[in-house]
C-alpha cells in the first residue's frame, strides 16, 4: 500500500460519486419523459433541449429553499435523518462492479485498476445490512418530525421492511448456495467474482438434451436462468426496498400527503429525493450483477487482445448501463402502471407469498444440489 | 395465474399507450405557450367593441348590454354625439364602456343584446392580471382601431398573442337571424372596419344550395375561411 494505491482509492471513490449523480440527474429526467409518454403528454420540455436540465434547475432551487423546522421536532434526528439516507444510498453501490478492470503501471509496479469502488468479500451481506440501515432513515424521519401522516409514513415503513428483508435475504441465500457449491473455494460472496463467475457460456450437456447443444453452448452463463425464482422475489423485494410504486406506502400522496417527509423542505427534501433514485439504480445495478451477468458481454477479450484493455473498459461500461438501464425502464414502467397495493395486501404479498416462495425454492434448490452432488441418498 | 394476467394486461396499456405517443399520434397535450391549439369556432374570449367600415363605432351606448349581464359587469356611460364630428351613426354613443373581467363569466349575453353587433367576442382567453384594477378593460383595450386591428391589455407581454384578438367567434352568426334555417346563407348584421362583411355560417339546414351564398366580393362563403382576417 503507497500513495499510488491511495490515488486509485480516491479515483475510484469520487468517480462512483459522480457516476450516481450524474446517474440520478438522468433518471429523473428519464423517468418524467417516460411517464409523460405513458399517460400522453409532453412531460419537461422548457430547460434545455427536451427538458434534460429540469433537474438540474430544480436541485438549484430546492438548494436555496428556506429548511423549514417543525417546532415539535427532534431537532438533532429531524437533522440527521436525510443525511443517513443519503449516506446508505451511496455507501450500497460502492461493492457494485461496473465495468471491466484492467492493468496499469504506476510507479513501477502493476496494479489492477477496478471499477468498484471496493471489492468486499462479503460484498452481498453488506448490501443487505446497508438497505436494512436505510430503512432506519425512513422511520427516524418520520418519528423525528413530531408529525401525525410522517409518523404514519414511518410506521409503514418499519412493517414494510420487515417483510420485504426477510424475503431479500433468503432468496438470495439460495442463489449463494448455487454459486457456492459451483465454485469451491471461490470468493463467492464478492460482487467482482460474482460477475466473473458468469462470464462466458453454458458447457454442452450430455443425455437426452444434448441436441440443444448449438443453442445451450450460445447462451451466457448468467444465473438468471437456474435461478429465476430468487430473481423474481429479489426483484420484487427490490421495489418494495426502494419504497416505489406499487410499494410506496411509506410516502403515499393520496394517503398521507408525502409520508416521512411530509415535514421536510428544500435540500432535507432533496436528499430523500436523491437517495430514492440512487437506491433505484442500486438495485436495478444488483439484479444486472447477481443474476445478468455484471458488466460482462460478448467480445470483451477480443477487444481488450486487439485493441486495448481500456477499450474493453469503456465497452463493458456500455454493457452495464444498458442492462440497467433495462431494469430502470422496468421500474418506471411498473411505477406507471400500477395502482399503489393496500395495507393488507402488501403484508399478504411479503408474508404470504415471497417469504414462503423464497423458503421453497431455498430447500427445493439445495435439496437438487445435494442430490448433484452425492447422488441420491438409496443409491 | 390470474394475477400475471393482469399485470401483464396493465403493464400493456402503459406500453402501447406510450408507443403510441413517441411513434405515433397518441400525443394529446401541446406545448403551450411555444404552440397553440386551433379553438373551437364559438370559443367565448374576451370581449371586442367594432367599427363599421368607415372608422364609426358601432356602440350607441344604449346599455341594453349592461342590462342583459348577468354578472353586472359591464358600466356603459352614453352621451349625445357631437354634431360636428359623429362618433357612432347613431344619436349617442359609448363614451365610458369598462368591463370588468373578474365578474365576467363569458355567457356572451351582451353580444346576443347589441342591437348593432358593436360588441363580439374573441378567441383570446389570457387576460391573468397582477392586479385587480387592470382585470377592468376599458374602451381603450376593447375599442378595435380604425384599420380593424385590436389592442391588448399588456402589448409588451411576449406571451400576448395578438393574432387571437382578431379572430371573432361565430356564435354571432348562429344567434343572429341568420341562424334560423329560413334565414340560411343570409347574413344578418353589418360590415366591420377590418373585417368586412362577416360570411354567414353554413350548414344549419345541411342544404347545399343555402350553402352557395355568394358574398359582394365574389367569393362564396365555402371557399373563405369564417373567421379570415385581412
Amino acid at each position: 500500500m503507497d500513495w499510488w494505491d491511495v490515488l486509485l482509492v480516491v479515483v475510484r471513490v469520487v468517480g462512483v460519486f459522480a457516476l450516481l449523480m450524474t446517474v440520478t440527474v438522468l433518471l429523473v429526467w428519464i423517468e418524467r419523459k417516460l411517464v409523460a409518454d405513458m399517460q400522453n403528454r409532453l412531460g419537461p420540455m422548457r430547460a434545455g433541449p427536451h427538458g434534460v436540465l429540469q433537474t438540474v434547475a430544480d436541485g438549484l432551487k430546492l438548494f436555496f429553499k428556506e429548511q423549514i423546522t417543525p417546532a415539535k421536532s427532534e431537532f438533532l434526528i429531524y437533522m440527521l435523518a436525510p443525511a443517513l439516507s443519503v449516506i446508505t444510498a451511496f455507501l450500497m453501490f460502492l461493492v457494485v462492479p461496473f465495468a471491466r478492470p484492467f492493468d496499469i503501471t504506476l510507479g513501477g509496479q502493476v496494479r489492477s485498476f477496478t471499477f468498484q469502488a471496493m471489492d468486499l468479500n462479503i460484498s452481498v451481506l453488506y448490501v443487505l445490512a446497508i438497505s436494512s440501515i436505510a430503512v432506519y432513515a425512513v422511520v427516524l424521519a418520520g418519528w423525528s418530525s413530531g408529525s401525525k401522516y410522517p409518523l404514519l409514513g414511518g410506521v409503514r415503513a418499519t412493517a414494510q421492511a420487515i417483510s420485504y428483508e426477510a424475503a431479500m435475504g433468503l432468496s438470495l441465500v439460495a442463489l449463494i448456495m448455487f454459486i457456492a457449491v459451483q465454485n469451491r473455494g471461490g470468493d463467492v460472496m464478492s460482487m467482482a467474482s460474482i460477475v466473473d463467475f458468469q462470464a462466458g457460456t453454458y458447457g454442452a450437456t450430455e443425455g437426452f438434451l444434448s441436441f440443444l447443444n448449438p443453442i445451450i453452448t450460445r447462451v451466457p452463463k448468467w444465473f438468471i436462468l437456474p435461478q429465476v425464482i430468487p430473481f423474481i422475489i429479489f426483484a420484487t423485494a427490490g421495489v418494495a426496498e426502494t419504497n416505489r410504486a406499487p410499494f410506496d406506502l411509506v410516502e403515499a400522496e393520496q394517503e398521507l400527503v408525502a409520508g416521512f417527509h411530509t415535514e421536510y423542505s428544500g435540500m432535507r427534501f432533496a436528499m430523500f429525493f436523491l437517495a430514492e433514485y440512487i437506491n433505484m439504480f442500486t438495485m436495478s445495478a444488483l439484479m444486472v450483477t447477481l443474476f445478468f451477468g455484471g458488466w460482462g458481454g460478448p467480445f470483451l477479450d477480443t477487444i481488450a487482445l486487439n485493441v486495448g484493455p481500456w477499450l474493453a473498459s469503456v465497452v463493458s461500461f456500455g454493457y452495464f448501463m444498458a442492462k440497467v438501464f433495462v431494469f430502470l425502464f422496468l421500474f418506471i414502467w411498473i411505477r406507471a402502471s400500477f395502482p399503489r397495493l393496500r395495507y393488507d395486501q402488501l403484508m399478504d404479498l411479503g408474508w404470504k407469498r415471497l417469504i414462503p416462495g423464497a423458503l421453497l425454492w431455498l430447500v427445493a434448490s439445495s435439496l437438487a444440489l445435494a442430490i448433484r452432488q452425492f447422488g441420491l441418498p438409496w443409491t | 395465474m390470474g394475477i400475471i394476467g393482469d399485470l401483464v394486461k396493465g403493464m400493456g396499456v402503459t406500453g402501447r399507450q406510450m408507443i403510441a405517443t413517441i411513434f405515433g399520434d397518441g400525443m394529446i397535450t401541446t406545448e403551450y405557450p411555444k404552440a397553440f391549439r386551433e379553438k373551437p369556432e364559438r370559443f367565448h374570449g374576451r370581449h371586442v367593441l367594432n367599427r363599421y367600415e368607415d372608422g364609426m363605432e358601432k356602440c350607441i351606448g344604449c346599455e341594453l348590454c349592461a342590462g342583459a349581464c348577468p354578472a353586472r359587469c359591464i358600466y356603459v356611460r352614453g352621451k349625445e354625439n357631437p354634431a360636428d364630428a359623429p362618433v357612432s351613426p347613431g344619436e349617442r354613443f359609448g363614451f365610458v364602456y369598462e368591463i370588468n373581467m373578474l365578474r365576467c363569466i363569458f355567457c356572451a349575453l351582451c353580444v346576443e343584446a347589441c342591437p348593432t353587433e358593436a360588441i363580439t367576442m374573441t378567441h383570446l382567453f389570457e387576460m391573468s392580471t397582477t392586479n385587480r384594477e387592470d382585470a377592468i378593460y376599458t374602451k381603450t383595450e376593447l375599442l378595435i382601431n380604425e384599420d380593424g386591428s385590436a389592442n391588448h391589455m399588456f402589448p409588451d407581454d411576449r406571451l400576448a398573442n395578438l393574432p387571437e384578438l382578431l379572430k371573432a367567434d361565430g356564435w354571432m352568426r348562429a344567434t343572429a337571424p341568420q341562424g334560423r334555417v329560413e334565414y340560411e346563407g343570409i347574413p344578418g348584421w353589418t360590415p366591420s372596419a377590418g373585417v368586412g362583411l362577416r360570411p354567414p355560417e353554413v350548414g344549419q339546414s345541411g342544404d347545399a344550395a343555402a350553402r352557395d351564398f355568394t358574398l359582394p366580393d365574389g367569393t362564396t362563403s365555402l371557399e373563405v375561411e369564417p373567421d379570415e382576417e385581412e
